[in-house]
């Protein structure tokens, strides 16, 4: 297209050192979109397929050529070749949204059905069949307490690998570690599960089962996870910080934990924040070892545990109002991933380092 | 509380790179003295193995001797951690802790190494030390506000208040005027002159009016060519280096000449 239209062709005619060609009107978007709009419903309705994802794809693409094409006849190629990127980038943006904000309402619609006041805040014990009572308490404190118990776990370790990677680690150690850490990420959660499955079963025999186990399997995916964002974050934190801080006598371990850490610390609890999101709806690994119960269980370190996830696909599984609970237990899933997110924005909000100027 | 040292012999390394050659030289107490020469000369590679902070890079180590008052820096025994808490050190780039007040960076020194402090006693070493750094009358109003809102001048005079607020017996800045306005360059140039009476200064500086201007002694460093070692070509009071140096090549950087 640029090969048949003449370069610059303004430049033919000097009308002063800056001056420039002429924009498109501030209504030639909102025209186009409704002019591509207007011929896509005609063109489809001619066609006889006239649905609305057809009408938007077609709309979309009828825009971007048109606002294009009229932008090269009257801005030139840099401009046009701005409003073609900026129709893409949106386009895409949009496409990307639709599974995410489909997902929502799905979930959203679905979940809002069952959940109440009694649903939250019953057990299962004595539910058979179709009844329809039943909730999902036990569930969501046995996700909270796996998953605290995952953490409390991974933090600790994942902090202190961060910290010997970014502050003391070099060498064939160091890299290593940092090998490692990437093998482990990429771990399939059936795995995890596995493994803590057969480390409790050497240590306590077969018949064990315990939150802890869970817990111990998601500790495996979170580990990684924490070491890498955490790392992320150290590196960030300028040397100049360590410098004023060494040069005033304080001592190296002193310096990470009163500077470096505190000058991150925003950072990091956003990445164990989601590093909690990525294991709390995990299932497989779950399923493998603490299983489900019906009763609430508060020892983390005796018997079966119901956790949300575990609970949502056994109910699935079961069907018929099964199918409802296992929708409302995944709402709840969400709420609680999308409130710890909410927690981690205003603590890391909280420890941000004060505004400047 | 102002002290000498007494370089000798001293060679500074990156790993095998030998970036500092044969430096001798003897730093006077309650007075300036002023590192100059061209850039990538080892000015900051000397001046940070005065307070052992060269450590802090992997790689980087020295030969030869340095003491403070007679005691060996790099003696078996000593702790760079306690070296640094008697030598003190501004840098190019005023840098604040971003998380802490005004209050909390003087305290700094004290409170990250966790000596505790009564609240009339913090308040007062926050007080002396801003007062010491001629910025107390500007912040008074506003000691918890944040560091960082400081502008690049205050934050400067900010850090020097934090090196004093440790009481060191030397304090070393590197070129801690270049990222500054001309204002803020003569409060932080008045500053050093109150702060002499106190302390043992060396300043490197890539201005040589400022050398002139706030100096008592002045070392010249050069570099043979990229690759060779930084050497201290001569040292002198300010006075003479500036008017009848001894080495043409000190005469040609001072006068501009150089190259
Ligand atoms: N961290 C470092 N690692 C390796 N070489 C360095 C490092 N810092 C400085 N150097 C080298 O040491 C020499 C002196 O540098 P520097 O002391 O910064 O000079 P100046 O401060 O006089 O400009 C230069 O050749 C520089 O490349
Ligand atoms: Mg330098």
């Amino acid at each position: 297209m640029a090969a048949t239209t003449p370069l610059e062709p303004s430049l033919a005619a000097p009308s002063g050192l800056l001056a420039s060609r002429p924009r498109l009107p501030r209504w030639a978007v909102p025209s186009t979109i409704g002019f591509s709009f207007a011929l896509s419903a005609v063109v489809l309705f001619l066609a006889d397929s006239l649905t609305i994802p057809a009408v938007v794809a077609l709309t979309v693409v009828l825009y971007a050529v048109a606002i294009s094409v009229w932008s090269l006849r009257v801005e030139g190629t840099r401009y046009a070749a701005d409003r073609t990127a900026t129709t893409v980038v949106t386009a895409a943006f949009g496409i990307a949204l639709i599974p995410l904000i489909s997902l929502l309402w799905t979930v959203l619609q679905n979940g809002a059905r069952v959940i109440n006041f009694t649903f939250l805040n019953t057990n299962m014990v004595g539910v058979y069949g179709e009844m329809t009572e039943g909730g999902i308490y036990h569930a969501i404190w046995g996700t909270i307490l796996i998953t605290l118990a995952a953490t409390a776990i991974s933090v600790p370790i994942g902090i202190l690998t961060a910290i010997y990677l970014v502050e003391y680690g070099r060498g064939a150690l160091a890299r290593g570690v940092t090998f490692f850490v990437d093998v482990m990420t990429g771990i399939p959660s059936i795995v995890a599960g596995l493994f803590a499955f057969s480390l409790f079963t050497l240590l306590f025999g077969p018949a064990f089962r315990a939150g802890i186990m869970g817990a111990t399997a998601l500790a495996v995916l979170m580990t990684p996870v924490v070491i890498r964002s955490v790392e992320e974050m150290l590196r960030l934190v300028p040397n100049e910080l360590r410098e004023a801080s060494y040069a005033l006598g304080v001592s190296k371990a002193r310096t990470i934990f009163k500077v470096v850490l505190r000058t991150a610390i925003g950072g990091i609890v956003t990445g164990v924040m989601l590093a909690i999101a990525r294991v709390i709806g995990e299932t497989a690994p779950l399923l493998l070892t603490v299983g489900l119960a019906a009763d609430m269980n508060w020892d983390l370190f005796e018997g079966r545990m119901a956790t949300l996830p575990v609970f949502a696909y056994r109910q699935y599984q079961q069907g018929g109002i099964g199918v409802d609970r296992a929708w409302g237990a995944a709402l709840t899933l969400i709420a609680i991933v999308m409130l710890l997110n909410i927690i981690a924005r205003l603590i890391a909000k909280y420890y941000a380092p004060k505004a400047s100027r | 509380m102002s002290k000498r040292i007494d370089v000798d012999d001293l060679n500074v390394y990156y790993s095998d790179f030998l970036a500092v050659e044969g430096v001798s030289m003897n730093i006077e107490p309650k007075a300036i003295t002023a590192l100059i020469g061209p850039s990538g000369c080892g000015k900051s590679t000397f001046l940070r193995t005065l307070n052992r902070m060269h450590e802090v890079i992997p790689g980087a180590r020295v030969t030869g001797k340095a003491t403070l008052d007679g005691e060996d820096l790099y003696g078996p025994q000593v702790d760079p951690v306690a070296v640094r808490r008697h030598i003190g050190m501004v840098f190019q780039r005023p840098n604040p802790f971003p998380t802490m007040s005004i209050a909390d960076n003087v305290l700094a020194g004290v409170r990250l190494n966790s000596k505790r402090l009564s609240k009339s006693q913090a308040e007062e070493t926050v007080e002396t030390s801003l007062r010491g750094a001629n910025l107390w009358n500007e912040v008074k109003d506003r000691l918890d506000r944040p560091g960082s809102s400081l502008s690049g001048g205050q934050q400067q005079r900010l850090c020097i208040a934090r090196a004093i607020a440790v009481k060191p017996d030397v304090l070393l800045m590197d070129e801690p005027c270049s990222a500054l306005d001309p204002i803020s360059t003569l409060a932080i140039e008045d500053l050093m002159h109150e702060l002499k009476s106190d302390y043992t200064i060396v300043i490197v500086t890539h201005n040589m009016q400022q050398a002139a201007r706030v100096s008592d002694r002045t070392a010249f460093f050069n570099i043979a060519g990229t690759g060779k070692p930084g050497k201290l070509i001569e040292m002198d009071d300010t006075t003479v280096m500036f008017s009848s140096p001894r080495e043409k090549a000190t005469e040609d950087y001072i006068s501009g000449r150089f190259g």
